[in-house]
């Protein structure tokens, strides 16, 4: 089985072709220039470069969310696309799943978090159980301190990943009472090869959705609609 | 199944995401339209008394592939049968705008379809090849819709001359807010359009706002500061406010301008074809207006049915047919481009 993996949740546009327990190519980019510009071409750069033949695909793997909104929508609405014109499933990964994937192996908490504006990050709790992610909190949005503080009661050692490492850094040290890592460069933001990775995984469970059917999963309402909720 | 393609048809599969309406439309030699699918999300923004871009967004999302698969299933035919897929890319909101532009260069980059980017106002613009097979450039257009207010000059296909614009309010846009403030609601165009008809146009004097410098340009929000304090000044005054009254003086305000312009460009151009594009031109006493001036003056006056005013991707395939024809093709890195300017690629 062949999956395409992409994710532009965050400030990363990533994308990759996984084929069973081999990565194909992968291409990720950290730089200014939008998803929009970015992810199509990269997706062209790979598949040149592999020879890819893109009947062979048997699945588009996208980053649900949460994340970025706008970054959301331009991978989903790019799955949507690829998915109509070769007629095949997407499967859908949580963000902060996909990032979580990214330290397979490890015995420590995994608390992905992104930069949620609002003062507040986007974040989950995950472990590996042997070769399993296991979900301990599934994607949610939340203040820094509450994820600190769920993470404290548990007396684990834990390693953050993800873009709200950069902003939350000195905020986590001050007030985190386990031992504390985060993860290294190559491991610490979104990886298309893991969100494919994930992928191969869900399609031999039967869990792709036709294409049609995929939305990103925002985790909250926009403003307008969150405005008329409180006035109501 | 699809019929043997004649040589050198040209089918173009279009997508329009630029606003509140999720379109697809797959369009013959820029002229035939084969389907004209739209999902308007118009009950929605209701809800909210005008367009919210973040919704408008994630209504796109839900429905992009519906509207496609939609069109294609309509005009009988397979992505195989398309030689091009054209999409909106500006103006209008960018989020709305990165939907299409995102699904349509996914289609693309695995179908190897060629891609062509449109201008938004260049389809509105194009929408009257469709309904007038008969009309060839060179024309004077005026297109007026909620976003826009543009007197343009049509010198051949995929060229144009920008004569004027709006310095403030777009004519539609205009059109929401005065009837917000009458109590109408939202869409606007629609219901002033259909409550005139029952209001005295001369009943209260409106101005007609000269644009200081150019004679093409428009200015509405004057117009709609003045519809606001006159009904300020009878709320003061304990006066009733006859709302089809207002209605219908306020229309006949911008009707007279817009009727005014258009025909200052006509005869300073010399051109003797006129055409009408966008929501506003929908507006049916905006078209009577300029149906019986152009009789007057001996212009041939062309405007598209009400359903190929409104925003939709028919209008898209036909401006994208002409690009492509004449080699103007984009790439992977195509993006949405919220302020994009009529002419520039």
């Amino acid at each position: 089985m062949k999956v395409i993996g992409l994710d532009s949740s965050g400030l990363t546009a990533t994308v990759a072709i996984v084929e069973d327990d081999k990565l194909v190519a992968e291409y990720t980019v950290n730089h200014k220039k939008t998803h929009s510009q970015t992810l199509v071409p990269m997706l062209d750069e790979i598949s040149k470069m592999t020879e890819l033949d893109l009947s062979t695909i048997d699945a588009i793997a996208v980053a649900k969310g949460p994340g970025s909104f706008t970054g959301l929508r331009i991978g989903s609405a790019t799955a949507k696309g690829l998915g109509l014109a070769l007629n095949i499933p997407i499967v859908e990964i949580s963000t902060t799943e996909g990032l979580a994937y990214n330290l397979f192996g490890t015995d420590k908490l995994i608390a992905p978090i992104m930069d949620a504006r609002r003062e507040q990050v986007y974040t989950g709790l995950y472990e590996f159980e042997g070769d399993e992610l296991k979900t301990i909190l599934p994607a949610t949005a939340e203040p820094i301190e509450d994820t600190v503080a769920r993470i404290n009661e548990t007396g684990r050692a834990v390693m953050f990943l993800g873009d709200g490492v950069a902003v939350f850094k000195d905020k986590i040290l001050e007030l985190i009472k386990v031992p504390v890592s985060f993860a290294p460069a190559g491991k610490r933001l979104q990886s298309a090869a893991s969100i494919a990775t994930l992928g191969l995984k869900l399609l031999g469970e039967g869990k792709a959705i036709p294409a049609r059917d995929h939305v990103p999963d925002y985790l909250r309402l926009s403003q307008a609609e969150r405005e008329r909720e409180e006035n109501k | 199944m699809a019929g043997k393609k004649i040589m050198a048809d040209k089918l173009i599969l279009a997508v329009e995401s630029s606003c509140d309406e999720t379109a697809a439309a797959v369009v013959k030699n820029g002229r035939e339209v084969l389907s004209n699918i739209i999902s308007s999300q118009i009950d929605l923004h209701t809800l909210y008394g005008g367009v919210v871009p973040e919704i408008a967004s994630r209504k796109h999302t839900e429905q992009i592939n519906q509207v496609i698969e939609e069109a294609l299933k309509t005009a009988n035919v397979t992505l195989k049968d398309i030689d091009a897929i054209a999409v909106t890319y500006g103006p209008g909101l960018v989020g709305a705008l990165l939907v299409g532009v995102s699904a349509a260069k996914a289609i693309s980059f695995a179908t190897k379809i060629p891609l062509v980017g449109v201008h938004h106002i260049e389809g509105h613009i194009c929408a009257n090849f469709i309904e007038n097979k008969d009309l060839e450039p060179p024309f004077i257009c005026l297109v007026a819709s909620g976003g826009h207010s543009h007197l343009v000059k049509v010198l051949d296909y995929g060229k144009y001359e920008i004569l004027g614009r709006t310095r403030d309010d777009a004519a539609g846009e205009a059109f929401d807010k005065v009837a917000r403030a009458i109590g109408l609601g939202y869409p606007g165009g629609p219901k002033i359009d259909k409550v005139s008809y029952e209001g005295n146009p001369e009943a209260i004097s409106f101005p007609r706002a000269k644009v200081e410098g150019s004679v093409y340009d428009f200015s509405f929000s004057g117009l709609k500061s003045a519809v606001l304090n006159y009904l300020n000044q009878c709320e003061m005054k304990g006066i009733p406010v006859v709302q089809a009254d207002v209605a219908a003086s306020f229309q006949k305000a911008v009707v007279d301008v817009l009727v005014d312009h258009s025909m200052t460009a006509i005869r300073e151009s010399g051109m003797k074809k006129f055409a009408i594009a966008g929501g506003v031109a929908s507006n049916s006493h905006l078209r009577k207006a300029f149906e019986e001036t152009c009789a007057k003056e001996g212009i041939s006056f062309y405007r598209p049915s009400p359903i190929l005013c409104t925003d939709n991707a028919a209008m898209i395939g036909a401006a994208g047919y002409y690009e492509f024809i004449q080699g103007n093709v984009s790439g992977y890195d195509l993006n949405a481009v919220p302020n994009l300017r009529l002419g520039e690629r």
